[in-house]
């Protein structure tokens, strides 16, 4: 079985945690740069101005590109063949956070629910864990935001619902969220599995590249045929009006008990903060 | 639609000159407070005690800053999304705040509080905390230090764009969302 030191893990979980926090990947700065063409309205555009303006000077300055750092999602493949050496591997990605949000000034924005009392570190971080064959840690971050993920539901359709059900909850919700989410947003879509499984597949699909194809061709026509009609809706970027009210639409789906039709729809702002590594 | 620099505190005349859609860049001296800290400000007005700024003409920027790097005031800080601080907003409208900066839409009872108190509420430009920090010059912790990020902070602000959401005379910026268009109707 192949090791892996635990501080491996900590130093490229504290790596990624600092520069996804300061860069924008590239397939989003395309993605919103081909918007940014399509819209007319002075407002519009000043929008798609000052966040490009935000996120070339974040990457030069250092500055974090939104004071919402997020809470730390990691989406985590182990290998069956690995082991980390030294220290439990959530133990590990959590210290990691830990250094990444205290040594990039990060805002650390983890609290008690009740209380409200800052954790202070931003952990714990929420981790989901996959068991993979092989003998590598693929290991995926996401800085998310709460703005956006205030916007997100669950809820669970009939299987007479269907698509046309899962359609209309979809539109509804990015209708009634309008600006509070930081528009032009991305939507990601978890259909099937349970009533907890869902959100994970909705949160999975964010991590898809922007302008991908769907290697599903049932799947990438709604994903198609939902971002024309979301975008149809007219609400704009930050909700000033334009044509671009969501960069992109991603599903993922897994099968579902034959009573229940499982949708969870999780929301992130253009401000799509994440990175990966294999170790 | 109009463009003005204005100086905060806001005076009435100022606030109330204002229409939805105005762009408006501001200097002087505004206040951070967002949820932790609206609920210790509103504790604190039901036992009569002091607050720790004047709220004549106050703006209060809906923030929670990055920590700052060395030679500058704050790290990013963007708008935080204002509906949170909804319950709270009017009573501090009632004391004579001028003006509230957040991003995304109001209730009903902000938006009737803003028309009966000559008030009006600024959206910026939500994820742009880098390009925003330019323009705040210096930060000073007035309370509530123990709240980290959600501290109360006097800003000393120069230029800082934001847009008039919605006035005090019941105009409103943000688009009707168009469901007949996306085939919701």
């Amino acid at each position: 079985m192949r090791s892996i030191p635990a501080d491996a893990v900590i130093k490229a979980v504290e790596d990624m945690c600092i520069h996804a926090n300061r860069y924008l990947p590239q397939d989003v700065r395309d993605c919103l740069e081909r918007s940014s063409a399509s819209e007319t309205s002075p407002a519009a555009r000043e929008v798609f101005r000052q966040i490009r303006e935000n996120y070339e000077l974040a990457e030069k300055s250092g500055l974090p590109l939104c004071q919402d750092c997020g809470l730390a999602v990691l989406l985590v493949d182990v290998g069956d063949d690995v082991h980390v050496e030294g220290m439990n591997l959530r133990e590990a990605i959590n210290e990691g956070v830990r250094r990444g949000y205290d040594k990039g000034l990060l805002r650390k924005s983890a609290c008690d629910p009740f209380t409200r009392v800052n954790t202070k570190d931003n952990t714990p971080a929420i981790i989901h864990f996959d068991m993979v064959p092989g003998d590598k840690i693929h290991i995926r971050f996401m800085a998310k935001g709460g703005g956006s993920e205030n916007m997100s539901r669950v809820t669970m359709l009939t299987p007479a619902q269907g698509w046309p059900g899962i359609r209309n909850f979809v539109l509804n919700l990015v209708a009634e969220a309008g600006p509070n989410p930081c528009p032009p947003t991305i939507i990601g879509i978890g259909i099937g599995g349970t009533f907890d499984y869902a959100p994970v597949l909705a949160k999975k699909a964010l991590l898809r590249k922007l302008g991908d194809v769907n290697p599903d061709p049932r799947l990438d026509a709604m994903e198609k045929e939902l971002l024309a009609d979301i975008n149809r809706l007219g609400i704009g970027p930050m909700g000033l009006g334009g044509v671009t009210t969501s960069l992109d639409v991603k599903i993922a789906v897994a099968p579902c008990h034959i009573a229940s039709l499982p949708l969870a729809v999780n929301i992130q702002c253009h401000s799509a903060r994440h990175e990966e590594v294999i170790l | 639609m109009a463009r003005y620099n204005l100086r905060c505190p806001l005076s009435d005349e100022d606030a109330r000159m204002l229409r939805a859609g105005d762009v408006v860049f501001l200097s002087g001296t505004i206040y951070t407070a967002r949820d932790a800290a609206h609920k210790r400000l509103c504790d604190m007005l039901d036992r009569g005690d002091p607050l720790p700024f004047d709220c004549k003409g106050a703006v209060i920027y809906y923030v929670g800053p990055t920590p700052a790097p060395e030679g500058q005031a704050v790290g990013a800080a963007g708008p935080t999304t204002s509906y949170r601080m909804d319950s709270y907003a009017p009573r501090l409208y009632s004391l004579g705040c001028k003006a509230s900066i957040g991003k995304g839409k109001r209730s009903e009872a902000v938006r009737q509080s803003l028309e009966e108190y000559g008030g009006v509420y600024f959206g910026a430009t939500g994820g742009a905390g880098a390009l925003l920090s330019m323009c705040i010059e210096a930060a000073k912790v007035i309370a509530f230090d123990d709240l980290g990020p959600e501290a109360v902070r006097e800003l000393t602000v120069r230029n800082f764009p934001v847009l008039v959401i919605n006035d005090a005379h019941g105009g409103n910026f943000y688009v009707t969302p168009d469901r007949k268009a996306a085939g919701l109707e």
